[in-house]
């Protein structure tokens, strides 16, 4: 089965490691990248580069920054092909933002 | 139901085969008597008929490798299966990715053997609400892969911590309407105990419903709230008293030292003819040293007061963040009275009445405010 794994990072986490710690985190999502169930992956860039887009009676609406204003916000994403839940949240529970004051949404991906 | 969930990985078509094999078997039964093994002709009539729904209905995923099996004979099936496989039922029913009210009502139904009717009944919630709750459990479990399996040994602690809050959850609902939870929990922890003896916290957390369950029946007279030392102990059940200090026993051997062990030696000191309230009191040190718990901070200063020390207790006491928890105000209240400060006595258990939420406990604080 195929997992999307969406990271929810507390503002700032990362950026306040000292830099031997900081190194070290950086490996390990990019172990997570490297493992051969990871089947896609995104960083994306901080919040303020956030745009949001709705439309509405045919007509464009776009705002400055992210969908949720909420104090955790979604920084990046896996997409693990895995056997159950269970080794999924195994997965997630490898990422550094889950233990440095964020979370990781798990949610199986629509296979057709 | 538990193999055959594991069979066919699907939990609704368990129960749908299942029902199917019992209407079979209400129907050729009374005719032609009860086969030699019930249960296992009931489990392959039942692997057949749902063999037979998904050949017709020709799905195309995981299942497809059940076209490829061949039809089920009873000897086939032996008790073996049967037992095994409701320790990967008991760890799906409770799986964390699950809502705890999801997880209590799926247990009840799987393993509890419990109608939808019956668990709905105990919650006071409309059946269909339950039917809800459970199909939308059902549908989660699917949908995300949850594994019927017994977790992995380095996940099994935490699980299996899950698995004793869902059975500790059900036992203090206690008994709701015609249901007797309480009753149901003890089964529940009895069947995991005889699945898992090697578990401390396991025997532990039976331990503790056993011994508290032999005091029910004490614990109102006439509706009126009885205390500890008020308690008629003919009315115990010294029965299940027994199995609840053997399982005790047992956790003990197995050097358990866990909260539910803690808390079961407390109950069982507790059922003593003498209580050695400083044994308690040393015990509850320990529980609160692993659950940082202000409310087992409060138990350990009623334990030092039993054993005479009011003041220390009250120093406890007054140093708890528990404004919001009416056994506070009302310990408080007992200690200042004992200590002849009865105006401060009062006032706590003046707060403690408006923080109460049953008829009886309000009784009993009106009783022990009418008193000073």
């Amino acid at each position: 089965m195929k997992y999307a794994l969406l990271i929810y990072s507390k503002p700032g986490s990362h950026e306040a490691l000292p830099e031997d710690e900081y190194k070290e985190v950086f490996g390990e999502y990019a172990a997570l990248v490297d493992d051969s169930r990871c089947i896609a992956s995104g960083q994306l860039q901080p919040v303020e580069t956030a745009t949001t887009v709705r439309v509405q009676d045919g007509r464009t609406l776009t705002t400055d920054g992210p969908f949720a204003d909420t104090k955790e916000v979604f920084g990046g994403y896996y997409v693990f092909e895995a056997d159950n839940l269970d080794e999924a949240i195994e997965l997630a529970g490898r990422i550094p933002a889950a233990r440095l004051g964020g979370a990781v949404e798990v949610r199986p991906v629509v296979e057709h | 139901m538990a193999s055959l969930v594991g069979f066919l990985g699907d939990f609704d078509l368990a129960e749908e085969a299942a029902q199917e094999a019992f209407a079979i078997a209400a129907e050729r039964w009374p005719e032609r008597g009860v086969p030699d093994n019930p249960a296992g002709w009931l489990i392959a009539t039942a692997r057949n008929r749902a063999i037979d729904r998904i050949r017709r209905q020709r799905t195309l995923e995981a299942k497809t490798r059940l076209l490829d099996v061949p039809e089920v004979t009873v000897d086939e099936i032996d008790d073996a299966v049967i037992g095994d496989e409701r320790l990967e039922l008991i760890f799906t029913c409770c799986h964390p990715a699950l809502a705890m009210e999801a997880q209590v009502a799926l247990t009840l139904r799987a393993l509890g053997g419990l109608t939808t009717e019956e668990i709905a009944r105990a919650f006071i919630l409309s059946e269909e609400t339950m039917k809800r709750r459970l199909s939308r459990a059902k549908a989660k479990i699917k949908a995300t892969g949850i594994p019927f399996a017994v977790p992995a040994d380095h996940l099994l602690p935490d699980r299996v911590d899950a698995v004793l809050a869902v059975i500790y959850l059900i036992y203090n609902e206690g008994y709701s309407g015609r249901i007797d939870l309480a009753a149901e929990a003890i089964r529940l922890g009895q069947l995991l105990a005889e699945l898992m003896p090697d578990e401390p916290e396991v025997h532990g957390l039976l331990a503790l419903m056993l011994i508290h369950h032999a005091r029910h029946r004490a614990r109102f007279a006439r509706s009126e709230l009885v205390l500890l030392e008020e308690q008629d102990r003919s009315l115990w059940d010294m029965k299940a008293l027994a199995k609840g200090r053997e399982a005790l026993d047992r956790a003990i051997a197995l050097y358990g030292g866990g909260p539910y062990v803690l808390q079961a030696a407390i109950a069982s000191l507790q059922a003593e003819d003498e209580i050695d309230w400083d044994e308690v009191a040393q015990l509850y040190c320990r529980l609160e040293a692993l659950t940082g718990s202000p409310v087992v901070e409060l138990n350990r200063a009623v334990a030092i007061a039993q054993a005479g020390e009011l003041a220390a207790a009250l120093d406890i006491v007054e140093r708890l963040d528990l404004d919001d928890y009416q056994y506070l105000h009302s310990t408080r209240a007992g200690l200042l009275q004992r200590l002849g400060r009865g105006e401060e006595a009062r006032a706590s258990y003046e707060r403690a009445l408006k923080l109460a939420t049953s008829e009886p406990e309000r009784r009993f604080l009106q009783r022990r405010i009418a008193e000073l």
